[in-house]
């Protein structure tokens, strides 16, 4: 029965559904992806204000912003908060969604606390993070504690840390919840095993929910780096790059270079670096993780 | 047969969300104006001096049943990123408001705006005060009309806390604050409140002191794209004495992250933790605002400092002149005359007048002595404001307005690096050097 059934599941899987289906996907994402995206290849090779006509500039932007110790800041900026925020943020997302998995009630009830920060949205969050290190006016002078009143945000020496711990608190929640489902996923039986063989709760956690829930680490650690390479609105509210570009990552200086100097080439050279550094990024995570393989998991569950 | 049904189904699907796309991406057009025949549209900004410019729209509509204005409005830095944008696209409102400055000048030169000078011309130079009226022309002709009030920048100070600290007078010359600030950070008070978090408030302390050292010519030679402008000694000297007051601690230690949009700088004037601050006239309106008591009683000001051996004269301001409306070049024949027949009729009105001294800010229309002292709050603030507007021999556009946006995002930038102490005033001159091409 069981052997049948898989033998009818394969063979459909084999040949896959039609590719018709791909067809709304693929025109919207031709329609707002590729088509924009060949656009902003072609205006990195041109000079435009946002006004005037377009002209043609060759490599020249792509000479000038790769001089530029703007662009070379904001790769170093983005470099340190994409591998800082990842560092931080995975063991402390796995711990919690190994915890959250757990079935007990008060379990269930600490979740729904974890997942609050989700539920802002993240311009409110800055406002509100900014406003509570204010130390003029902000938690650290109304509780009086000295160290709390430091000026987290203006100091250069700071800023950009600040930033990553309330990135980090943003978004912890979301990839708790991905680490959370795929620790569900994990069969009893392994555990049950495990349990008979005399192995106890941390080891249980080394060698059965760990290499358990690496596609999933796989996949969440594409969209911690990804994020991070792209993540602009929490640093664009909270300092706007500054002070004196201690913050100023590599989307934001792309966004200052396009919408506040109208120096439209350069700002999409530094959007093709992104995008070049996102998909590379991507594509060697899934070869290092073994994921396009595909291969199951569950083999002999 | 199966297939094509499958086919069909696709691109219907496909069709559909492309049409509900498509009906999202029409910006210009959004919030159901109705931007035909004779009436308008046009975007302004929410913040409380734009009331009476919005009341005179209103008031407008009442009798124009046929010819109706419809405003949208947005907060100011938005608005200054979306009508770039907007203006580009050919997504622009009927009319929409500038600051002057180098945005007016590439709107003109890339043919997206009006010329209104048969229209306009002598009813405006006849109204407006002449410095805020010159910035409305190019090249001779007129492109913008000024509307809103006039804003200059000057240094409003505490009274109570400046006395508390035992300062009798308020500064008049630079060697005066320094002590000033000596004796207000020994008083455990931050002296100057300063938004440096918002940028564009470092640029008022460069624009005076270049002015108050070398004269107008120096910033006047950066405008014309003269080879090593910032060479000017007045430049170097300017950007070491600002360090001088950041290294005194004028600024007290959390000025970098300090932002303007929230207010955060003028409430450490009015709770009484700083003495001075450096701001634009446009502040006094959330001043009364917050309360009258305290601008009448408690609240200074005062014009930026005079510095030993300067060539600029101690009556130049620097700051904002006034708004400036645009009329699209989109604009059909009816639209235009609407907007020249709302002009003439609304902008700068008594009713304008009156409702913009009630908010504290001085319209700069000519001859209206009598009506603003007779507003006067007691302090003698407004016909002090538009005398001074009046009389300054040298007004000079907020340098990040004047400038090329490319020029002036670099200006913001080097010059919070000399706030913070991160560049020196050679490196400075260098740098801004290296942007005039």
């Amino acid at each position: 029965m069981r052997k049948t059934h898989q033998r009818g599941t394969e063979k459909t899987l084999h040949k896959g559904p039609s590719l018709w289906y791909a067809l709304p996907a693929l025109l919207l994402f031709g329609l707002f992806a590729a088509i924009p995206l060949v656009g902003v290849v072609i205006l990195s090779l041109t000079n435009w204000d946002g006004l005037g006509a377009v002209t043609w500039n060759g490599i020249g932007n792509w000479i000038r912003m790769l001089h530029d110790p703007l662009v070379l800041n904001g790769l170093k900026l983005t470099v340190i908060l994409t591998v800082v925020s990842w560092l931080v943020q995975t063991p402390i997302c796995i711990l919690l969604g190994v915890f959250m998995a757990g079935k007990q009630r008060y379990r269930a009830f600490l979740s729904v606390f974890y997942f609050i920060p989700l539920l802002f949205s993240s311009t409110a969050v800055a406002i509100a993070f900014k406003n509570l290190l204010d130390p003029q006016f902000g938690l650290g002078k109304a509780l009086g504690w000295k160290w709390l009143a430091h000026n987290w945000l203006g100091d250069p020496n700071t800023a950009l840390w600040t930033l990553i711990v309330v990135v980090s608190w943003c978004f912890i929640p979301l990839h708790s919840l991905l680490y959370q489902g795929a620790v569900r996923q994990i069969p009893q039986s392994l555990y049950e095993a495990a349990m008979l063989d005399g192995a106890g709760t941390v080891r249980q956690f080394f060698s059965i929910t760990l290499p358990q829930i690496k596609y999933t680490f796989a996949t969440d650690s594409t969209l911690m780096i990804v994020g991070s390479l792209t993540y602009f609105d929490l640093v664009y509210v909270m300092t706007a790059g500054g002070p004196g570009n201690a913050t100023r990552i590599l989307p934001l200086d792309m966004y200052l270079k396009g919408f506040k100097s109208y120096d439209m080439g350069g700002a999409s050279v530094v959007g093709v670096v992104i995008l070049v550094m996102g998909i590379a990024i991507s594509l060697l995570l899934n070869k290092l993780s073994g994921s396009d393989k595909m291969e199951s998991q569950m083999e002999g569950v | 047969m199966k297939q094509s049904g499958k086919l069909i189904a696709a691109i219907a699907s496909t069709a559909m969300l492309l049409g509900a796309s498509a009906c999202g991406s029409q910006p210009g057009n959004s919030s159901g104006s109705k931007a035909e025949g004779a009436n308008l549209t046009t975007w302004a900004i929410t913040d409380a001096p734009w009331h009476p410019m919005k009341d005179a729209f209103k008031e407008w509509n009442k009798d124009h049943k046929d010819a109706q204005i419809s405003e949208e409005s947005f907060a100011n830095d938005a608005y200054k990123e979306k009508i770039r944008t907007a203006v580009g696209s050919g997504n622009a409102p009927t009319f929409f408001p500038s600051w002057g400055g180098s945005p007016l000048t590439d709107y003109a030169k890339s043919k997206a705006i009006t010329d209104l000078t048969p229209e306009l011309k002598t009813d405006i130079q006849s109204k407006v005060l002449d410095s805020v009226s010159a910035e409305a022309f190019r090249d001779g002709k007129l492109y913008a009309v000024p509307t809103g009030p006039v804003q200059p920048v000057l240094i409003f100070y505490n009274k109570k806390v400046l006395k508390e600290a035992g300062i009798d007078s308020a500064p008049q010359t630079w060697d005066e604050l320094v002590a000033d600030v000596s004796a207000l950070k020994a008083a455990g008070k931050t002296p100057i409140s300063l938004a440096g978090g918002s940028k564009w408030p470092y640029l008022m302390w460069a624009a005076y002191l270049v002015d108050r050292i070398g004269g107008p010519e120096v910033f006047n030679n950066v405008l014309k794209g003269k080879k090593d402008a910032w060479s000017d000694p007045a430049v170097t000297k300017a950007m070491g004495m600002i360090q001088e007051l950041v290294k005194a601690g004028a600024f007290g230690d959390s000025y970098q992250s300090l932002t303007a949009d929230d207010r955060k700088d003028t409430a450490l004037i009015t709770t009484g933790q700083a003495g001075f601050e450096l701001m634009g006239s446009w502040v006094y309106t959330d001043l009364i605002s917050i309360s009258k008591d305290f601008t009448a009683k408690d609240l200074g000001y005062v014009p930026f400092p005079t510095v030993k051996d300067g060539r600029g004269d101690p009556n130049d301001l620097t700051g904002n002149l006034s708004n400036y409306w645009q009329l699209s070049s989109k604009a059909s024949k009816e639209q235009k005359k609407t907007f020249v027949d709302f002009v003439k009729a609304k902008n700068y009105s008594d009713t304008m007048v009156d409702a913009m001294l009630k908010q504290g800010q001085i319209p700069p229309v000519k001859n209206i002595d009598s009506k603003v002292k007779a507003t006067d709050d007691g302090s003698g603030y407004y016909l002090w404001l538009y005398q001074a507007a009046k009389k300054a021999p040298n007004y000079q556009l907020s340098w990040d307005v004047a400038l090329p946006s490319e020029q002036s995002q670099a200006i913001l930038n080097n010059l919070e690096q000399v706030f913070l102490n991160t560049m020196s005033p050679d490196q400075f001159v260098s740098a801004m050097n290296k942007t005039i091409k």
